[in-house]
């Protein structure tokens, strides 16, 4: 057990390297760092730019396998280089990874928590008001791409706030109020007030997918012998349905976890940016924009472990809920 | 060798024979007898026809610019109204659609494709080949798919260019498609008509294609409806941070981008560009949905 | 005694479609009744609404009285309420009837605490006594396992546990032992009929075995197209059956007990589709005996004896089968063995990784699926390689079909050893050798027609006009010409098993490799397949290498037979000698347990009952692999011989004139 999971472990760092690197020769090849100082007035001399940039290890006069070796040398001993500002890579990345993370692991544990009972209450009652109402739902939500939703849900906060509550309930831009002072719980419910649109923009989707599977995973199971026998033994169909299918119909659920986490990142980049939220995603877009190589690199570096991470987590899961496969 | 006239007969005689209801007569009833699929298909063959043909009732195009009405509400000159700049909504939107359309469609087909011939590969043949292919498609679900678009986003820029772009979305698409049908293609190696084929000598490669990737047509035609819908999500998402399709072309994404400033003002921006897109995307959805029901019809629910 | 279950007038439509069209009968406590059929004639239909688990849009009329309560029609409540109390049931499938997520132990406490309030504690308790009740050994410590942990055999036990938990009145038996091996089919029979014993309840047993049947029912009734065709006693209808599908039916099953010069009598045509039901008597179309009359209505269940009723206007005229029943099978005429050598297996030797765990797969062991196995073909003769699940039998054939070198020992097909063999060799023998495959639904490609199927060999070996040959093979196999245009999924399994047939028949090979070629067909069609085997052979030249574990199948094809157990050759030989005087204590318990479909022979024979599993291929027994289970060694042998047998492992010994065992105490015994 223990070297399988060392094995496992070094495969994924082998790929965690590749993808890595991938990602940072190409940024290293499409990015032009260069061009920020060109519309600088006054215009910098060449020689001033090109010792800014080296200094930066973005200089594309050095070859581009000498640059890439520095950056490997720099990130084996944990240091991702600096930003196209000077600022070291690490610090601004530590800060935004915490905003990230709440956002993700919040919006994954609501929708496929949220989605997993509604398939499951639609799945109970096959062709009830529920089972109509979900699906009907849940193919309107899935037709909805996160940037559509999000301003949505932006448009549709600022006429509540306007119409409805008459004051300022439902913010829609960074994760908390500036300078607020209003002591602990208003803090709170000022975080609260910031976390609900886009939670409920990065989760939508999720409960969509996830309530459609569950549902169609325990509607196969409804043909299974064992629950023939669970009804046999004199068990209603509620009760065998929440007993027997529901658990059992989990397993499939939760190794589709692994796929859609790679969706749930983007998703998540996307609701920071448009929410304004300075987390990761947000980052990637603007260091993009700003040719920020060692920058990209370092999220893609990010991503890719957090993708592999849920791929192990959900493996354990499975695990856990599967005796077939612990033994 | 000549062909003796007996034989001629015969194989003639195969072409007239009582031909039985074929599979995929047998299918396109089933899809056209469900609501969602009448729904689906009628909605989806009325937006290609708006997309393609309703250009043509309009006196703008979508270069023109209006200077004599600047971010003017519908009316009966500007159907959906105009932007800021002028440019007539209607026409822009419908550009748009032209675009997202062909480009989902011809992302989706090539990912399937991809995802089809990898996983049938992997799956049947086993051994390297699958450790070599399965690596590809994990580094590739590794990798930040956004992201290498977004790097990548200026080579798709300039006239006659986006078919790169197709590409682009296309190689980032196919690999969740392509590890079920490796699934498959194991438990399809076991079935014993590819055994047959084995032992009777058909080369491997043949009996992939021949017998592997048909059987699987099911599950590659839904997928492929589905990636449409996958393709142009996509599409809207990266064209809407300007990572995708580059002015002066536009999109659904890029309208999306532009009308969302303007949206609290002048509604029309964005409201008409975004139900569109909805539509279409649920559209092709129901004919996805459809379609599996209507070839798997034990599955139904 | 009144009965404890009445059904009457039952019927069953799925749609327009009906299943089940008026099924009446009555069982008594204690008592036994056999439902008999072949697949789709609605026999397990019938007792799922019994129980009330149909699905949804199944309409249901009729009446099912249960101690003279209504059922049809009662609230969901009620029949939650008598469902795994008053009647339970077990399932065909055992892999399958377990949850596979929880434990042995909780699911037949749950069982208990549905009906009876008990706490969890003693709901366990109960349980591990059911558990040794129905003979699972360390039953404390197995009710903490999961299913998967468990065989077939023992999972099927743990499912009779559940169904004895509240100690029903009826319990109805689907299939229960079809999915089995037959040595473990007679230990499962005998849980039975304790559990039985024990709580006094009726069985229904549903099953389309004829000799599970004879053996163990009281009375029978057999089911044709959604409808009983006969009722009555055991006996009756065994020896004196009134309906011609009756008598056909006994007529076309193969036996262990008798030799295999006199064909089968296959039943003609197939059976009714439920939507396209013939005007008069369903039968009629296969009927040997129909006349016009047949055709006018549907006939009633006339009364043809005590008790017993058949469903045919001319049940006067039936005559049960031919003479020569009770006779003594005759020796077959040992044939002198043919010169050629087609196919030579010589110590072969196979191990597969042992993997644990699905997504942390690791190796923890070492399969020896096939462990020294040595035989040999001769031209137009007919091996039949039998032994249960586990033996080896399907590793042999595949290794011979891969053409691939051997891990050990050495496979020479057709003159060619595998480990030498060049590409044109390999395209040689592919054409040569041949396979037709179990599931002929499974092993004809559904997205081609059977032109391009039947092409297909041809087209691969170089013939670019198959056109001709397709028909040719067509008309070879009894099928039509014209079905080359159609799909396989249009043709009946019979017809599909000779398509497959007719493929591996087009390139006219030498060799044809047939695995358990009829165990997916009913009995009334397997004849009809196996007649045809017997014709081709006879007149093409043929050589078959037969995989089975029907052992009356094997007898009425095979010349020779050899019998696997473990990786190894228990027993080889000429076919009569062995079936009539088997050597090997595990050949001699493998006949015996095999159930004929004759009442008063089944019931006076002594059975030799194995005991437990097959030991696991992984960690077999040292010396003699069959020792853990030799009922020989349990019983007969002193403990100095026995010494021998755990330090030595037997190789076959030529005991007889073709006659080996692999046994160091063989001594022949008859036992069918």
């Amino acid at each position: 057990m223990a070297g399988f999971l060392v094995r496992r472990l070094l495969d994924y760092a082998v790929l965690v390297a590749v993808a890595a690197s991938l990602a940072y020769l190409l940024a290293a090849t499409a990015l032009d760092p260069r061009s920020n100082y060109a519309g600088r007035t006054p215009k910098p001399p060449p020689a001033v730019v090109d010792a800014q940039l080296t200094a930066l290890n973005l200089n594309d006069n050095t070859p581009l396998l000498q640059r890439y070796a520095t950056w490997a040398a720099g990130v084996l001993r944990g240091d991702f280089g600096k930003s196209v500002t000077g600022a070291p890579v690490n610090e601004d990345l530590k800060r935004r990874m915490g905003v990230t993370f709440r956002l993700v692991v919040l919006g994954a544990v609501c929708g496929s928590l949220l989605g997993v009972l509604a398939g499951a209450l639609a799945a109970v009652r096959q062709y009830g008001w529920f089972d109509r109402l979900s699906t009907g739902l849940s193919f309107a939500a899935l037709a909805v791409p996160v940037v559509v939703l999000a301003n949505i849900l932006i448009l549709l906060a600022v006429w509540a706030n306007e119409h409805v509550f008459g004051r300022q309930v439902l913010l829609v831009s960074g994760e908390y109020s500036d300078g607020l002072d209003a002591g602990f719980w208003g803090q709170v419910v000022d975080r609260l007030q910031h976390l609900i649109l886009p939670t409920i923009s990065l989760s939508i989707g999720l409960i969509a997918v996830f309530s459609r599977y569950q549902r169609n995973m325990m509607l196969d199971v409804l043909g299974a012998d064992f629950l023939r026998t669970a009804l046999a033994k004199g068990l209603s169909r509620r009760k065998a349905l929440l007993k027997h299918a529901l658990r059992t119909a989990l397993i499939p659920v939760v190794t589709y976890f692994a796929f859609m986490f790679g969706a749930l990142l983007m998703g998540a980049t996307f609701t920071e940016k448009i929410f304004g939220w300075h987390g990761l995603g947000e980052q990637l877009i603007n260091s993009i924009f700003t040719n920020d190589v060692n920058t990209v690199a370092a999220i893609s570096f990010l991503a890719a472990v957090a993708v592999l991470c849920a791929s192990l987590a959900a493996d354990l899961l499975h695990a856990a809920l599967d005796p077939r496969v612990r033994a | 060798m000549t062909l003796s006239e007996e034989e001629l007969a015969e194989e003639l005689s195969d072409g007239v024979m009582p031909k039985a209801p074929s599979r995929a007569r047998v299918v396109a009833g089933r899809f056209f007898r469900s609501r969602q699929g009448q729904v689906g298909f009628a909605v989806l063959a009325l937006m290609f026809l708006l997309a393609f043909v309703g250009p043509l009732f309009n006196r703008w195009t979508y270069t023109d610019k209006d200077f004599t009405a600047f971010l003017q509400p519908p009316s009966s000159s500007h159907w959906f109204g105009t932007l800021q700049t002028g440019a007539d909504v209607y026409a822009l939107t419908l550009r748009g659609m032209q675009k997202s359309l062909v480009v989902g469609l011809l992302a989706a087909l090539v990912s399937t494709a991809l995802a089809a011939v990898v996983g049938a590969f992997a799956g049947y043949f086993r051994g390297w080949t699958d450790r070599v292919l399965s690596w590809v498609t994990n580094l590739l679900l590794v990798l930040p798919a956004f992201l290498i678009l977004a790097i990548m986003s200026p080579l798709f820029g300039g006239a006659g260019r986006w078919p790169l772009f197709v590409i682009m979305l296309a190689l980032f698409l196919w690999m969740v498609t392509s590890k079920i049908v490796r699934g498959m293609a194991i438990s399809l190696r076991e079935r014993e008509f590819i055994q047959a084929a084995r032992y009777m000598g058909v080369p491997p490669a043949r009996i992939v294609f021949r017998h592997v990737i048909p059987n699987l047509s099911s599950l590659l035609i839904v997928d492929a409806t589905l990636n449409v819908s996958a393709a142009i999500l996509t599409e809207t998402s990266l064209s809407y941070f300007g990572f995708g399709i580059q002015p002066p072309d536009v999109s659904f994404g890029t309208l999306i981008a532009d009308g969302s400033k303007t949206a609290t003002y002048a509604p029309w921006t964005f409201w008409f560009v975004a139900g569109l897109l909805v539509v279409t995307v649920l559209a092709v959805n129901l004919v996805g949905d459809a379609l599996r029901d209507a070839f798997d019809p034990a599955a139904r629910r | 005694m009144t009965p404890v279950l009445e059904v009457s007038d039952l019927t069953v439509a799925f749609g327009d479609v009906p299943a089940v069209r008026g099924v009446s009968y009555a069982v008594r406590p204690g008592e036994v009744l056999g439902i008999v059929g072949e697949s789709g004639s609605g026999k397990s239909v019938t007792s799922a609404a019994v129980m009330g688990l149909l699905p949804p849009g199944a309409r249901v009329t009729g009446s099912v009285r249960l101690h003279g309560k209504e059922l049809i029609g009662a609230p969901e409540r009620e029949l939650t309420a008598f469902r795994g109390k008053a009647i339970s049931m077990v399932f065909q499938d055992p892999l399958s009837a377990l949850t596979p997520v929880y434990r042995v132990g909780d699911q037949i406490a749950e069982a208990v605490r549905v009906h009876q309030r008990v706490s969890k504690e003693t709901a366990l308790v109960k349980a591990i006594e059911l558990l040794e009740l129905v003979g699972i050994p360390r039953p404390a410590e197995r009710a903490l396992a999961f299913p998967h942990e468990f065989s077939g055999g023992m999972r099927q036990r743990v499912v009779i546990a559940m169904a004895i938990a509240n100690d029903p009145d009826v319990i109805i038996c689907d299939e229960p032992t079809t999915a089995l091996d037959v040595t473990i089919q007679a230990q499962v029979l005998e849980v039975l009929k304790k559990a039985q014993r024990k709580t006094g309840a009726a069985i229904i047993m549903i099953t389309h075995d004829l000799g599970v049947v004879a053996g163990f029912a009281d009375r029978v009734l057999v089911m044709y197209a959604g409808r009983p065709v006969e009722v009555g006693d055991v006996e009756d209808i065994y020896y004196r059956p009134r309906m011609p599908y009756t008598v056909g039916l006994l007529n076309s099953i193969p036996r262990v007990d008798r030799d295999g010069r006199r064909p089968l009598v296959p039943i003609e045509g197939n059976p009714p589709a439920p939507d396209a039901l013939p005007p008069g008597c369903p039968f009629a179309p296969r009927c040997p005996m129909k006349i016009d009359a047949c055709d006018e209505r549907e006939p009633p269940l006339f009364e043809v004896g005590a008790g017993h009723r058949a469903a045919c206007i001319r049940w006067d005229e039936v005559h049960p089968h031919g003479p020569g029943r009770h006779e003594a099978a005759r020796p077959r005429e040992p044939r002198a063995r043919g010169e050629r050598t087609v196919l030579e297996v010589h110590g072969l030797v196979k191990d597969y990784p042992l993997l644990k765990g699905a997504v942390f797969k690791r190796r923890v062991g070492t399969v020896h699926a096939v462990a020294g196995v040595g035989f040999d073909l001769r031209q137009g003769e007919t091996l039949g390689l039998v032994g249960e699940s586990g033996s080896g039998k399907t590793t042999t054939l595949t290794q011979i079909l891969e053409l691939a070198p051997p891990q050990a020992g050495s496979i020479v097909v057709l003159g060619h050893d595998t480990c030498r063999l060049g590409r044109r060799e390999r395209a040689g023998i592919r054409r040569d050798m041949q396979v037709v495959f179990q599931d002929p639904m499974a092993s004809l490609d559904p997205r081609m027609t059977v032109h391009d199927i039947l092409a297909e060999p041809l087209r691969t070996h170089g013939r670019s006009r198959p056109g001709r040959r397709v028909a040719e093979l067509l008309t070879l196999v009894g099928l039509d010409v014209s079905h080359a245009a159609r799909y396989p999924q249009d043709f009946s399994g019979g017809q599909r098993q000779r398509i497959g047939i007719a493929r591996a028949l087009a390139l006219e090979p030498r060799l044809l490799v047939l695995d358990e070629p009829v165990s997916a067909l009913d009995v009334s069609i397997q004849a009809g397949v196996i007649n045809l085997l017997d014709a081709l052979k006879a007149r093409l030249g043929l050589s078959y290498l037969l995989v089975a574990h029907d052992l009356a199948v094997v007898r009425h094809i095979a010349d020779r037979i050899a019998v696997m157990y473990l990786g190894r050759i228990a027993e080889i030989g000429q076919v009569d000698a062995i079936y009539d005087a088997p050597m090997h204590p595990y050949t001699q318990a493998l006949l015996s347990a095999i159930p004929l479909p004759d009442p008063r022979r089944e019931r006076s024979r002594r059975r030799i009952l194995l005991e437990g599993d097959l030991p696991s291929p992984a960690n077999p027994p040292t010396g003699c692999r069959f020792r853990t289970r030799c009922p020989k060694f349990r019983a007969e042998l002193t403990d100095e011989e026995r010494s021998l047998c755990v330090d030595v492992e037997p190789e076959v010994r030529l005991l007889g004139e073709d006659q080996g065992a692999a046994c160091h105490y063989a001594e022949r015994r008859e036992v069918v």
